[in-house]
């Protein structure tokens, strides 16, 4: 036996002013890279990819299926009541929709004569789920559960129903990071459909309590944008798809400068009770 | 190594919650800050190095889902974590005042640096409408959460003290 009596090694701790000093410099530079570089965090996509959505997937399922049914029962009642005033409404709008019909073959035939249904049914779209909501009050940017495995890149747009959502800005292999044009950082160029004029719609966290985002920058020297307005994406936004509605002016009021105009838009999607949403599978065609 | 796990795993359950059943049960769109609970905590029951980590790995997960530079709420949870192992000696587990107030000034500060850092530069100059819109019902709501969340933190805090206690004598 030795006679040196083993003892048991002190295990080495690094001070924690000197972890700080570590870890901070790391976020500061991994700060720097993402904001001033297109460097993505590739590997901690992937990790959290296959850690934390699959929860999340389950969880949203479950959330989703316990509200439907909380639902069905609350409004079994009014229901009812809504049957029988909508059966009413059923022959009445029988009546309306045989005149209405006769219109659309018109409408229809006229439209191909102007070509103009390239509206945006044309675009490839493919279906997902938000698994996420922000869980931030500053920010709305939210998380589906498709990735770079259905295809998705970043800045494909995101819509809803007939309106535009939002664009992609982070994908992981099985989820992506949205952020919506109502989220306060959000810019999109946009055109008012009757007049073809430009202006820019940005989100704005305290005036979508109301529900309304704003517009600026609209040129419209004659007073021809009245309230109602359709807005949709603009030709030359270099990150949306151009014709996507984006919602409807519902107040117009002169900058000081007299030139130009802003105000309000109603946005086309209800954001509040946002839950599947489709995503555009083509990229605006860039000059690189 | 225990110790680690458990953190890692409180971590995603604290993560996963916020951000889905949470958002489900926002009131006004606001959702609590659990996972400042969750740093603060770690901060005064365990000492700064632990709150430290703690703090970093939660920014970290927010930064990657939620933001699109990386390393800005890694950076602030870190210190906030960071500050709350200061109190770490005056911690006493019986008292509930200390960590209800901890995590009401952690989460002021949370929201204060948020406001300043990426709001106001951005010349978004109304402060008392972001004060009572979102930083005042975010901390309610954030200290209800928490006197819940907290005797959970507590119990599982315990049974780590008894272990070690066991473990020397």
């Amino acid at each position: 036996m030795s006679p040196l009596v083993r003892r048991k090694k002190e295990r080495f701790r690094l001070p924690v002013k000197y972890w700080i000093l570590i870890l901070s410099s790391v976020c500061v530079l991994l700060m720097c890279l993402t904001f001033m570089t297109d460097f993505k965090f590739n590997t901690a996509n992937y990790i959290v990819g296959y850690t934390i959505v699959p929860f999340q997937n389950g969880l949203s399922k479950v959330g989703g299926y316990l509200t439907e049914k909380a639902e069905l029962v609350a409004q079994i009642n009014d229901l009812l009541a809504e049957n029988e005033a909508l059966k009413q409404q059923v022959d009445e709008l029988t009546i309306e929709n045989t005149a209405l019909m006769q219109d659309k073959y018109e409408l229809n035939t006229l439209r191909e004569l102007y070509s103009l249904d390239q509206q945006y049914s044309d675009y490839d779209k493919i279906g997902a789920r938000i698994i996420m909501g922000g869980s931030n009050n500053w920010f709305d940017t939210f998380v589906i559960n498709k990735g770079s495995n259905d295809g998705i890149q970043p800045n494909m747009n995101i819509m809803a129903g007939s309106g535009l959502v939002g664009r992609v800005v982070e994908v992981g292999p099985n989820w992506a990071q949205v952020i919506s044009i109502i989220d306060d950082t959000s810019n999109v160029s946009a055109t008012v459909l009757s007049t073809s004029d430009n202006l820019i719609v940005s989100g704005d966290l305290s005036t979508m309590e109301n529900g309304y985002i704003r517009f600026s920058q609209l040129v419209d020297e004659d007073d021809k944008v009245v309230v109602g307005d359709k807005v949709v994406t603009s030709d030359i936004s270099d990150r949306y798809q151009p014709g996507i509605l984006i919602g409807y002016v519902s107040y117009i009021e002169e900058d000081s400068n007299n030139l130009t105009k802003s105000g309000y838009i109603t946005p086309a999607v209800d954001f509040k009770h946002l839950s599947e949403v489709l995503v555009i599978t083509e990229l605006k065609q860039t000059i690189d | 190594m225990k110790k680690v796990i458990t953190a890692v795993i409180l971590i995603f359950i604290s993560f996963i919650l916020q951000s889905t059943v949470f958002r489900a049960l926002a009131i006004q769109g606001i959702v609590p800050n659990l996972l400042i609970i969750l740093t603060a905590c770690s901060g005064f029951m365990q000492g700064d190095r632990f709150g430290v980590f703690v703090g970093f790995f939660c920014g970290l997960l927010m930064d990657i889902f939620f933001f699109d530079i990386i390393g800005f709420y890694a950076l602030l949870y870190m210190y906030i974590g960071y500050l709350n192992g200061f109190f770490h000696n005056i911690f006493y587990p019986d008292d509930i005042k200390l960590p209800l107030i901890m995590i009401t000034v952690s989460d002021l500060l949370y929201s204060l640096t948020v406001y300043v850092l990426l709001f106001l530069l951005r010349s978004r100059f109304d402060f008392g409408y972001y004060f009572l819109n979102i930083i005042l019902p975010e901390l309610v709501y954030t200290i209800f959460v928490a006197v819940i969340f907290y005797p959970i933190l507590l119990l599982i805090s315990d049974i780590f003290r008894r272990a070690e206690k066991k473990k020397e004598e």
